[in-house]
C-alpha cells in the first residue's frame, strides 16, 4: 500500500515518543487496542490547571497507527482537557490523508486521548475523596 | 549491490536469462499455433510444446503425456479438485485437505461444500507438519480425494508426501491423492511415483519461469479422470481447451530443466544463505520466533518465516522499504485478518501480526543477506523502542494478563 507523505514523515520522525511515570498525580495514561488485533497505543498526558502541558506516546502497530498517535500528541499539547476531549478521528484522517482501510488507526488515537483524559480525571477524583 | 533487493521468491521469481532466451524465438519466428496440423509453423510449435512437456514431467518423475498445461497453479488446483470431485462423485463425496493449504485449494473446497461435498480440514501440528496418521484417521469409505501440499508458501514447511501418499493408498487405493507442488517442485526432491500422487499442480513462475503458465500432472497408469472446467477445442486431451501459450510453455520447460539440473547445488547454496540470515538476526535480536519446522528435511532451503515479538509486521515492512519481503500481518492483507497459516499453527494472533517471510532465491547473494540482517536488526530495535508492549515486557509485565480492548 502506498502511504501519504505525512504518514511516512511521522513514521520516520515520530514526535513525543516516551514514557511518563504513570503513578504521578499529574499524569493521565490511556492504553487502547489489543496485541491480537495488531495495534496497541499508549498515550500519556501531563496536566496542570486543566491544560495539557506535555504528551508522550508509544505504539505497537502499522505505520499509520504510529503516525496517528504521533500526530495526536502534537495536536493536544497546549489544549485544555475539554478541547483535547473534543478532537475527532476525522481531523487525524484529514491531516494524514489516511485511506479508508486505515481509519481504525485514527479511531484508536481518538480513543487513546479520551482514555488518557479519563484516567487523569479519575486520579483527581480519587485524590479528592 | 542494487536496491531494492528482491527477497520474496515465494510470491514469484525473476525469469532466468536462459529461460528468456529459450522463449524469444517463439515470439518472432516460431510463432505458430501448436494445434495447426497442416503447416510447418504448427508442426514446429507442437514439437516445442512436446519437448517442454517432457522437461516439465522429468522434473517430477512423470511422463510428458501426463502434463495438462494450464494458466497457472490456481487453475491447476481448481481443475484437480473440482475435476476429480465431479468425475468421481458417484464413488463418494468426501474430500480431505489441510488448513494451511493455498487459497486456491481451500476456496475450491469451500465451493464444493456448497455443492454438497463434505470437506475435512486437517489442523497441522504446531510446526506445520501433517502426519500420515492425521490423514488416514480422517479417511472414510466416502473419501474420493486427499489434497496435501508439498511445501507451504508462507512457512516453507515441506510435508512428507511420500509417507502420506503411501498411507492413503494402503488404506484405500481408490482414494486419489493430489498435491500442490508449486512451491516445492524444483526446490526439494519430489517424485510422483515415490509419493504415489494422482494429480500434481505446478507453476512456472515460482521456478524462474514466466508468469501465466502452469501444469496439472494427471496420472495415466492407472488412469485418473477429471471433468474439464473449460470446454472448447478439445486441447489437452479434452481436459483443458484453449490455444496453448507456446512461448510461456517453452519457458516453463526450460525452467523445469534448469531446476532439475541445478537443484542439488542450488538447494545447498540457498540453505547456507537462509541459515546465515537466520543466525544473523537471531544472534542480535532477542524474542524472535521461527514459524514452522526448522528441520532441514521439512523446510524449503530458501524460506525463513520469523516473528519479531512486540513489533507489528507492516510497520517493519515500511522500515524495510529497500527489501521486498512480505508479512503475515493483517494490515498487509485486504481482509484485515492475520495470516490464516500462522493461526492454524496456533501461534497466537500477536505473533502472526509480527511475522515476516523471507524467500531467498537463485539470484540472491551473500552481500544482500548481510545487508538485510543489518537493516532488520536496526529496524526492529527502533520499532521496539516505540512499542509499549516491548517496554511492558522489559518491565516484567505479563501481557497475557492485561485486559485489552479488542476493536
Amino acid at each position: 500500500m502506498a502511504y501519504s507523505e505525512k504518514v511516512i514523515e511521522h513514521y520516520e520522525n515520530p514526535r513525543n515518543v516516551g514514557t511518563f511515570a504513570k503513578e504521578e498525580d499529574d499524569v493521565g495514561t490511556g492504553l487502547v487496542g489489543a496485541p491480537a488485533c495488531g495495534d496497541v497505543m499508549r498515550l500519556q498526558i501531563k496536566v496542570k490547571d486543566g491544560v495539557i502541558l506535555d504528551a508522550k506516546f508509544k505504539t505497537f502497530g502499522c505505520g499509520s497507527a504510529i503516525a496517528s498517535s504521533s500526530l495526536a500528541t502534537e495536536m493536544i499539547k497546549g489544549m485544555t482537557l475539554d478541547q483535547a476531549g473534543a478532537i475527532s478521528n476525522t481531523q487525524i484522517v484529514e491531516e494524514l490523508n489516511l485511506p479508508p482501510v486505515k481509519i481504525h488507526c485514527s479511531v484508536l488515537a481518538e480513543d487513546a486521548i479520551k482514555a488518557a483524559i479519563e484516567d487523569y480525571k479519575k486520579k483527581q477524583k480519587d485524590a479528592e475523596a | 549491490m542494487k536496491l531494492p533487493i528482491f527477497m520474496d521468491n515465494h510470491s514469484t521469481t525473476r525469469v532466468d536469462p536462459r529461460v528468456l532466451e529459450a522463449m524469444l524465438p517463439c515470439f518472432t519466428e516460431d510463432y505458430g499455433n501448436a494445434a495447426s496440423r497442416n503447416h510447418a509453423f504448427g508442426w514446429k510449435a507442437e514439437a516445442m510444446v512436446e519437448n517442454a512437456r517432457g522437461q516439465i514431467a522429468a522434473l517430477i518423475g512423470g511422463d510428458g503425456k501426463e502434463i495438462v498445461l494450464t494458466s497457472g497453479a490456481t487453475e491447476s488446483n481448481n481443475l484437480a479438485i473440482k475435476g476429480a470431485a465431479s468425475f468421481y462423485k458417484r464413488q463418494g463425496n468426501h474430500i480431505i485437505t489441510v488448513e494451511t493449504e493455498h487459497k486456491s485449494v481451500l476456496d475450491t473446497c469451500k465451493r464444493l461444500q456448497r455443492e454438497g461435498f463434505e470437506v475435512t480440514y486437517l489442523t497441522p501440528a504446531k510446526d506445520g507438519i501433517v502426519t500420515p496418521e492425521m490423514v488416514t484417521a480422517a479417511m472414510t469409505d466416502k473419501t474420493v480425494l486427499v489434497s496435501v501440499m508439498l511445501a507451504n508458501n508462507e512457512i516453507g514447511v515441506v510435508q512428507d508426501v511420500d509417507a502420506i501418499g503411501a498411507a492413503i493408498k494402503a488404506k484405500n487405493p481408490k482414494t486419489l491423492f493430489h498435491t500442490d507442488a508449486v512451491q516445492g517442485a524444483g526446490k526439494v526432491p519430489f517424485d510422483v511415483e515415490k509419493c504415489r500422487a494422482d494429480l500434481v499442480s505446478l507453476s512456472a513462475h515460482k521456478m524462474y519461469g514466466p508468469k501465466g503458465v502452469g501444469a496439472l500432472w494427471v496420472r495415466r497408469k492407472p488412469r485418473v479422470r477429471i471433468d474439464p472446467l473449460i470446454d472448447g477445442g478439445g486441447h489437452e486431451r479434452g481436459m483443458r481447451s484453449g490455444t496453448l501459450a507456446v512461448p510461456l510453455i517453452v519457458g516453463f520447460g526450460k525452467a523445469a530443466e534448469l531446476a532439475k539440473a541445478e537443484m542439488p547445488a542450488e538447494a545447498l547454496r540457498l540453505k547456507a544463505l537462509r541459515d546465515r540470515l537466520y543466525r544473523g538476526i537471531a544472534s542480535k535480536l532477542p524474542e524472535t520466533y521461527v514459524n514452522g519446522s526448522m528441520d532441514p528435511a521439512h523446510r524449503l532451503p530458501g524460506n525463513l518465516n520469523i516473528s519479531f515479538a512486540f513489533v507489528e509486521g507492516e510497520s517493519l515492512l515500511m522500515a524495510l522499504k529497500d527489501v521486498a519481503v512480505s508479512s503475515g500481518s493483517a494490515c498487509t492483507s485486504a481482509s484485515l485478518e492475520p495470516s490464516y497459516v500462522l493461526r492454524a499453527l496456533g501461534a497466537g494472533d500477536e505473533l502472526a501480526h509480527s511475522s515476516i517471510r523471507f524467500g531467498i532465491g537463485r539470484f540472491n547473494t551473500e552481500d544482500e543477506v548481510d545487508f538485510v540482517v543489518d537493516l532488520v536488526v536496526k529496524s526492529v530495535d527502533r520499532l521496539r523502542a516505540l512499542s509499549p508492549l516491548w517496554e511492558m515486557h522489559q518491565d516484567g509485565i505479563d501481557l497475557s494478563k492485561i485486559q485489552w480492548t479488542p476493536h
